[in-house]
């Protein structure tokens, strides 16, 4: 197989793969420019294979998503909207504490809650929509608040981060998710998120989670206007973050969806780049122990193939999910367990239930 | 393996005890390199070809009522329908407009149509300048127990009347036991072989396909394609090869027996398959009808130097509940973010401007 690689014009990088060297951010702008995906793949399906080895994860996670309402407004989002859109909407904590009733009778390991960046709801209202969460459901574990969130939580609490942080594990709070990366450049948030919190500040506030004995992931929302260059530098401030820390779980790659946001000129991300960003990022990213296929915004069948291609997580058994399908995302709303085990184990890989933190739950 | 591997991408045909081996054994990548390399030999330059046209289905009426079909009506269902002359000729103009170059002409089997219906349909056709992509062997077969003639001179007719080509549909699996269980009085696996072999005979060039994943075993599909190869080994007349999934939603047989819809993994692996043991086939369409263009896209690493249609319009995957939709726009931007320069194709292949 080696001469396939060859052929491709990245034998020097098979070398450094195999030796466990890591890559420059010059071998990820080659790797992103090599037109030949099946090179890459392999590539990162050597990583994929070292770091998790057949295993393919997934998690029984049910989405909450508080309230839309927004004040950053960034252009790639289709979510957000003003207070008092006719499309804004806010829940109540006992609208929280029903959706988590509902469906008490499903196996959920995991509540993944985020929202906007709400103009007047108080500090309070966080801290007791996680108590509600574990009123209802003690055993869950909350995966909740993005950087971004946290850090207008703890401006709202007039506390460091880390004291929110502490107030709000206090409460309930498990771990942090990913969002609210996008991309790191200063370029691309002035020009599509000036309001947020910058590149800085979202490292600044994973770090002090990290050092509070908080597990986060880290995403980048590809597809829209960034360059192959900034694609690498984010990587690239994630992997040194993850060098100081380690307190990352995992990766995932958020594919654009333009439809019904400011950007919707632009189309919708292919699938070769969909495996490039997901092959690329289990390249550079050789600290990260996880990569995830969201399968909700690449579709099931091609989170399927990303096994292959680096991925090693196709996350859940989403339902009620709004973000991506606000956007056009067309995939199903839910999958569940039986199609998800039955596109693992077709895909040669075995099929893990994971907790949050990668605790083997069940296998298949 | 690494010996099948290195045969492979030099050149050598494999053998169906090969074929079943690298079914079993080989993993995605193993079978994406050879596909890819085959690809590349076969189609040095780094193009992907598109044709523009339209499918239009002149009757949903069939009496043939294969379980796998979401697309027919019983002869006695009131909801089937004709399509009028009107509404052929303004399906036509507006493929035209869009740039479209041919028609694929396909039907249900038509209880009572006789044979000159479908010779004065073709004239009709003919007039507009169109090429027409026509009908397929269990078609021809209908018309020529309609008409008392041989399958032969149907097709000497149809050609007479200005069929140009004819699609590889109705190939379903080319194996009798899976024909009797999904399609019973459709045309057997010898018959649509037969209709094949004459067309190519006559000098008419055709496609093949393969409907896979449903009751088929791996040997049935290795059965379908070394009767692909046979036939292209004596008359060289298909010019492309299309596999694509069963798609279960509104059919009987899903309803009968429970099938998992074929995945985006299994289906790479088969094109990349059909592309290793097809060697005497020049071209492997994508499917995006079935697969969606994510994965179509990526099938162009597994073998597949074809786009396949704009399909301007489509009913029959569309019946089984799956709707993806492509303009030429879109196709031309999927192949070359993929790396490949996009060209519109005619049926047999040549660019088409």
């Amino acid at each position: 197989m080696d001469s396939f690689i060859e052929q491709a014009g990245l034998g020097d990088i098979l070398a450094k793969v195999r030796a466990e060297e890591r890559l420059s951010l010059e071998d990820g702008k080659r790797l992103f420019e090599c037109p030949n995906i099946l090179a890459v793949g392999f590539l990162a399906n050597i990583v994929r294979e070292r770091k998790n080895g057949n295993k393919a994860y997934f998690i029984y996670n049910q989405h909450i998503n508080y309230s839309n309402v927004c004040t950053n407004l960034c252009k790639f989002c289709a979510f957000g909207k003003e207070k008092g859109h006719e499309q804004a909407y806010e829940m109540t904590i006992e609208d929280i504490k029903e959706k988590v009733r509902a469906r008490l009778d499903e196996p959920i390991t995991e509540i993944h809650m985020v929202g906007g960046i709400h103009p007047d709801l108080p500090f309070s209202y966080y801290l007791d929509a996680l108590r509600a969460i574990k009123e209802v459901r003690p055993d869950v574990h909350i995966q909740a608040f993005t950087c971004v969130e946290i850090q207008h939580l703890a401006d709202l609490a007039g506390k460091s981060v880390g004291d929110t942080l502490e107030e709000l594990k206090e409460a309930g709070l498990g771990s942090i998710p990913g969002g609210g990366a996008e991309v790191f450049s200063p370029r691309i948030r002035e020009i599509t998120c000036e309001r947020k919190l910058d590149g800085e500040g979202w490292l600044r506030v994973t770090k002090t989670a990290h050092r509070h004995g908080l597990k986060t992931n880290a995403t980048l929302l590809y597809g829209h206007i960034e360059t192959i260059e900034e694609r690498l530098e984010h990587l690239d401030a994630l992997r040194r973050t993850q060098d100081e820390t380690g307190g990352f779980l995992a990766y995932i790659p958020l594919a654009f969806h333009p439809k019904n946001t400011q950007m919707s000129e632009h189309s919708r991300t292919t699938g070769v780049d969909d495996l490039k960003n997901i092959a690329v990022a289990r390249l550079m990213l050789d600290n990260f122990p996880h990569v995830k296929a969201y399968w909700v915004m690449i579709g099931p069948k091609l989170a399927q193939v990303a096994l292959s291609f680096g991925a090693d997580d196709m996350d859940g058994t989403v339902k009620e999910e709004i973000i991506t399908h606000m956007a056009g995302g067309e995939s199903e709303q839910a999958l569940g367990h039986k199609t998800l085990i039955k596109l693992i184990k077709e895909a040669g890989r075995e099929p893990v239930e994971r907790d949050t933190l990668y605790k083997v739950l069940e296998t298949f | 393996m690494q010996k099948i591997i290195d045969r492979v991408v030099a050149g050598s045909r494999i053998t169906g005890e090969e074929f079943l081996r690298l079914y079993e054994e080989a993993d995605l990548y193993q079978l994406g390199f050879m596909a890819d390399a085959i690809r590349k030999r076969k189609h040095p330059e780094p193009v992907v070809t598109y044709v523009i046209d339209r499918n239009i289905n002149y009757t949903d009426i069939c009496i043939s009522a294969c379980k796998f079909c979401a697309f027919f009506k019983a002869p006695e269902d009131p909801q089937g329908s004709m399509l009028t002359r009107e509404e052929l000729l303004d399906k036509i103009r507006e493929t035209r407009e869009l740039g479209g170059t041919q028609i694929l002409l396909q039907g249900g089997l038509h209880p009572d149509e006789p044979l000159e219906f479908y010779e004065d349909m073709l004239r009709f056709m003919k007039e507009t300048g169109i090429h027409v992509h026509g009908f397929s062997p269990p078609e021809i077969c209908h018309f020529a127990e309609i008409s008392g003639l041989t399958t032969l001179e149907v097709l000497k007719r149809l050609m007479a009347a200005g069929l140009d080509s004819m699609p590889g549909g109705g190939a379903e699996i080319l194996n009798d036991r899976v024909r009797d269980m999904l399609a019973p009085r459709k045309c057997s696996a010898d018959r649509w072989i037969g209709v094949m072999e004459e067309s190519h005979s006559l000098g008419m060039r055709t496609t093949a396909t393969m409907m896979f994943g449903h009751v088929e075993t791996i040997e049935e599909r290795l059965e379908h394609l070394q009767r692909l190869r046979d036939l292209q080994d004596r008359t060289g007349g298909f010019t492309a090869f299309i596999p694509w999934p069963f798609q279960p939603d509104n059919t009987a047989l899903a309803a009968a027996v429970e099938i998992e819809k074929t995945s985006g993994f299994s289906y790479l692996r088969m094109l990349a398959l059909s592309r290793i043991f097809l060697d005497n086939f020049d071209n492997i369409q994508a499917s995006w009808v079935t697969q969606g263009p994510k994965i179509a896209q990526v099938s162009l690493f597994f073998g597949a130097n074809d786009f396949g249609s704009t399909m301007i319009e489509e009913n029959v995957v569309a019946a089984a509940g799956v709707h993806f939709r492509l303009s030429e726009q879109e196709i031309k931007r999927l192949v070359a973010d993929a790396g490949f320069e996009p060209r519109q194709r005619l049926m047999d292949y040549t660019p088409a401007k």
